[in-house]
């Protein structure tokens, strides 16, 4: 646990974030904005960087592949772009919010563990160009995130 | 979906027989973006002996390119994760398809959906050979019968399964050994690593327990292939067949790769 807090606070560093320590396992980093479907956002500008969060990355085990969208495409907020692959299994990865992917992680082809390892730093997975700014409301911030991870997981 | 007052879900269930792979994997990943029901699809046997690798599964790796080329034998990717099985009219297969808000107690990660199915088919095989859920592989004490694998999307998932009724020697020989095995394999060849589900349990009690143990869980309805409708077909599409031209493309890429390797 200590040693992901600190994890969690050089990433934090890095991205001039704060940190907050849940109760238990997964890391969530302030300043980021979250979807109930686990993926985290960083928007600067009219660019947006997606990932999957730590909650995610920790229940779905050893990511072994990474399907990337091609660029150019249109991205829509709740809709799948992608799908990463773990313990036999493939799961959706749905935008956080609407745009045209500009860049992808290509490094996550050779390397798919990096979204494990590092889930808000180098296993990012796509940036966005955004075509609705307000679409970001709708998410939620990083206690409110922590609250639903902890709901999510108290019921099962 | 929910029976009002009775509170448990309903499963359409769907009993196929001698249904092409490709055919039914196309069909499940139907069912699961474009349904909002709960599915149950039994297929008793596939028509030809086909190669089917998972979501990632990289030919070069897996088949032995060229006995599959020369006899033509069909190569599927599908759309859920997890290895490559080669199957045939004497594999069972069971696919479960379900809201994630139908089963609320099993979380839409891997080991939940695991634990959730090893938990139903002790129900199915009751006590019969030792029968357990090992290193998310089916096996009656340490000799694996079924492969499984998963999709999840955001509100639904799939399990689906092919059982190892029989199998033939020669077929299994069209398969390379996987680079990634269980640990509880312990290094052992495929005739000892696998075993045969008939020698255990009667196919039709194997069909019969499962449609039961679902139904501990689920309010079945049965329909015809014929009854299900598809008239929605704007989903995302990953299963395929794959051509003999890419087949013979990765063969050439893989004989000029291992001719420059001996040659350095």
């Amino acid at each position: 646990m200590a040693a992901r807090f600190l994890w969690a606070s050089r990433v934090a560093s890095h991205l001039r974030i704060s940190v907050a320590q849940r109760g238990f396992a997964s890391v969530v980093l302030k300043d980021l904005k979250y979807a109930e479907s686990h993926e985290w956002v960083k928007i600067d500008g009219n660019k947006a960087t997606f990932g999957i969060t730590d909650h995610a990355q920790d229940h779905l085990g050893d990511v072994v592949y990474v399907e990337l969208p091609d660029l150019g495409r249109s991205v829509s907020q709740g809709e799948s772009f992608g799908a990463v692959e773990s313990v036999k299994a493939t799961s959706d990865i749905n935008s956080p919010v609407s745009g045209k992917v500009v860049e992808v992680n290509e490094v996550l082809t050779e390397s798919p563990g990096l979204v494990n390892t590092s889930p808000y730093e180098e296993g990012w997975i796509i940036k966005v160009e955004l075509s609705d700014a307000g679409e970001v409301e709708k998410l939620m911030d990083s206690d409110k995130y922590s609250k639903f991870c902890e709901e999510e997981d108290a019921t099962h | 979906m929910r029976v009002k007052n009775v509170g448990v879900p309903l499963m359409n269930l769907v009993k196929l027989r001698g249904t092409p792979i490709l055919q039914q994997l196309l069909l499940e990943e139907r069912l699961l973006r474009s349904s909002s029901a709960n599915w149950c699809i039994l297929n008793d046997g596939t028509n030809l002996p086909t190669i089917v690798m998972g979501f990632s599964g990289k030919p070069c790796e897996l088949v032995e390119l060229q006995p599959v080329l020369r006899d033509r034998i069909p190569v599927i990717k599908r759309f859920t994760g997890g290895g490559t099985v080669i199957v045939d009219e004497n594999t069972l297969f069971v696919s479960l398809i379900c809201n994630r808000n139908d089963l609320p107690d099993v979380l839409p990660y891997p080991p939940s959906l695991m634990a959730w199915s090893g938990s139903l088919y002790s129900q199915v095989f009751n006590g019969i050979g030792d029968f357990q859920l090992r290193e998310n592989d089916y096996v009656f004490g340490d000799r694996k019968f079924g492969g499984n694998a998963q999709s999840i999307t955001r509100n639904r998932w799939i399990h689906h399964t092919s059982f190892l009724w029989d199998y033939s020697e020669t077929n299994m020989s069209y398969l390379k050994l996987p680079s990634k095995v269980p640990q509880y394999r312990l290094g052992r060849d495929h005739t000892d690593f696998v075993c045969r589900m008939k020698d255990y349990i009667e196919r039709s009690v194997f069909i019969e327990n499962t449609i039961k143990a679902v139904g501990t869980q689920f309010m079945l309805k049965e329909l015809s292939l014929d009854e299900i409708d598809d008239s929605c077909r704007e989903h995302l599409e990953t299963t395929r067949l794959l051509t003999l031209d890419e087949l013979k493309e990765t063969l050439a890429k893989t004989s000029r790769s291992e001719s420059i390797a001996q040659a350095v």
